[in-house]
């Protein structure tokens, strides 16, 4: 643990601002390095019984135009845990997922409404920059998605346009090692990306997010373009980036989010009337992936995971 | 083509796994058609460069490099025109290509997409198909006359930038647009901003097929004749252009080839305007394999 902080302490970025609350955690910056406001008042009680709440979601709805994608949404995700998003198509969780890097803020159409708290700062009030939000909240894609170019250099973005200033180099080693590619790739980095195979160009792509040093990590469906093997590969880092990071993961895969994840959000899809066949997503229920997957509170949660419907 | 249609049971009992009769005869004949068409398109071109091979080798000589134009067919030369076509082709290349991209970064990175955008699109779309000489004109009252210019390598070089920027446009657009969304998102999600992800990822990851495309516009422009010979462009002179004298009075090599075609003597006629009409064309031969080994070179697995 005392060689996990040490490396992370050569990537973590001038902003990043420790509340000093406890040594053993890695800079929760309780208070985001973008909220320009002093409520500090409540910004440093947040331990609950569940733990640290990182983003606090009340009431979320997406639109896309006139039609909704996800409909009131509410639910918490906690700190250094690992939530799953499942449910069937067309349910929302990839829209859902991309709300919290405000990465819905590119599609001209999509709209956001309800809050979204990410450790008491609304993530979606005017003073926020969405650029800013995209730094400290990471996201892996579905389909690995390597710049054109060398390792290194897909590995030196995101530090490079942060103006961290940091030592490129040790920022390439640590997010490699922490990505478990290191040994695979230290000695090709100036080689393309494209080289690697699909599953170290995915294990690249968490590499590189891990390079500006963000708090969580966002996961669309990072698996679904990769064999069982590489698969098993991702799942065991993300276990691994679990320590230290806060992860939501987006996934079709039920016994992926069983193997993985701390805790399951199921998702639905319901059709807007009778004759309007258009459909939206809807929060099912969240809870204890164990529990999720063994006593559901909800008859459509136990019909999906069962496999009688979706 | 014919649709093949699943043989049943019994027919392939009947005649194994040959195909049904009329579709080999189909098949063969329509691949006859399309060879036939591809072999007249190949053969006016194999004409064309026997034909003017054998009129113009004999011409072609160092002298006929580096000789300025001359009343005497055997000591004339093309200098005049080939320091002009590569003066011109600097200058248009330096105008193109700040201008070409930017637009074209612009409208596919930037650009709301709107009605006036759908506009701007649909403008620049219908300015590649205008005529040259169009562009001549344009170039006579707005460079020669209007802004002053006169009949000067600026000029020359403005009007044929006027000519081939909506097509380096359109290139650089279709460039951009055939890099993956992914590629944006990437960048995106680590915290560039939309500037940073389109200088620095978008845009390198397009630059060979622009490139491609900047060459291919630019071998257009240097072979143009119609538009330059309007913007002031002279038949022939005494004096090499350099791309940094932007006011001297320019030709070019295709200006220089009209010229030797009109003058009254065969020799002038035939062979020193086939061996410019060579020189012209392994400069063109050039650029186009200069581009062809761009696109390989950086295809995307390089």
């Amino acid at each position: 643990m005392d060689q996990r902080m040490s490396e992370q302490q050569t990537t973590s970025s001038p902003v990043d601002r420790d509340t000093g609350k406890a040594a053993t955690q890695r800079a929760p910056s309780s208070r985001p390095a973008w909220s320009k406001d002093t409520e500090s008042g409540s910004a440093g009680d947040q331990a609950t019984a569940e733990g640290d709440i990182v983003f606090d979601v009340r009431d979320v709805s997406v639109h896309y135009g006139s039609a909704p994608a996800l409909v009131n949404v509410s639910l918490k995700i906690r700190q250094r845990e690992i939530t799953a998003f499942i449910g069937p198509s067309g349910c929302g969780k990839s829209t859902f997922i991309r709300c919290f890097n405000r990465t819905n803020d590119l599609i001209p159409t999509a709209k956001v409404s309800g809050r979204i708290n990410y450790h008491e700062q609304d993530l979606y009030a005017k003073e926020v920059d969405a650029v800013e939000v995209r730094r400290r909240i990471g996201m892996v894609f579905q389909k690995p998605n390597p710049f054109p170019k060398s390792i290194y250099d897909n590995l030196t973005f995101g530090p490079k346009v942060n103006r961290m200033k940091v030592n490129l180099d040790e920022v390439v080693e640590t997010s490699l090692r922490r990505a478990a590619l290191w040994d695979e790739v230290k000695n090709k980095l100036k080689q393309n990306a494209y080289s690697l195979s699909g599953g170290q160009q995915q294990r690249l792509c968490i590499a590189r997010a891990l390079t500006v040093d963000p708090e969580v990590i966002l996961m669309d469906e990072p698996c679904s373009a990769l064999d069982p093997i590489a698969t098993a590969h991702i799942e065991d880092l993300m276990r691994e980036l679990e320590r230290d990071y806060t992860i939501i993961i987006v996934t079709h895969n039920m016994q992926q989010a069983a193997r993985v994840s701390d805790r399951t959000a199921f998702f639905t899809a319901e059709v807007e009337s009778e004759n309007d066949d258009r459909r939206f997503g809807r929060l099912v229920e969240i809870g204890d992936t164990s529990m999720i997957f063994s006593n559901p509170n909800d008859k459509r949660t136990e019909d999906y995971i069962s496999g009688r419907f979706g | 083509m014919a649709v093949a249609t699943p043989a049943r049971p019994h027919e392939q009992t009947d005649r194994g796994f040959r195909a049904p009769a009329g579709d080999t005869i189909r098949e063969k004949f329509t691949q006859l058609v399309l060879l036939l068409g591809t072999a007249v398109a190949l053969a006016v071109l194999a004409i064309l460069i026997v034909d003017i091979t054998l009129d113009g080798v004999g011409g072609l000589s160092l002298d006929f490099l580096t000789n300025y134009t001359s009343r005497f067919p055997e000591e004339t030369g093309i200098r005049a025109g080939l320091t002009g076509t590569l003066s011109l082709m600097v200058l248009v290349a330096l105008m193109t290509f700040p201008l070409g991209v930017g637009a074209a970064l612009y409208l596919e990175e930037f650009a709301p997409r709107n009605r006036w955008t759908r506009l701007l699109e649909a403008n620049i779309n219908n300015l590649a198909g205008v005529p040259s000489i169009v562009y001549g004109l344009l170039g006579l009252s707005v460079f020669v006359f209007f802004l002053g210019f006169g009949r000067s390598l600026i000029t020359g070089a403005l009007t044929l930038t006027a000519l081939v920027l909506p097509v380096v446009i359109v290139a650089s657009r279709e460039a951009l647009r055939a890099v993956p969304r992914e590629i944006r998102d990437g960048g995106l999600a680590l915290g560039g901003t939309p500037l940073q992800v389109a200088a620095r990822q978008t845009l390198p990851a397009a630059i060979p097929a622009i490139m491609t495309g900047m060459i291919l516009s630019l071998s257009r422009a240097i072979g143009e004749t119609a538009p330059i010979l309007v913007a002031g462009a002279v038949f022939s002179r005494r004096a090499d252009n350099e791309p940094w004298n932007l006011n001297e009075a320019y030709t070019a090599i295709p200006i220089q080839i009209f010229d030797f075609v009109k003058r009254p003597q065969a020799e002038f006629q035939v062979e020193v305007a086939s061996a410019a009409i060579l020189v012209l064309m392994v400069l063109l031969l050039i650029m186009n394999s200069a581009a062809i080994i761009i696109r390989n070179r950086y295809s995307r697995n390089g």
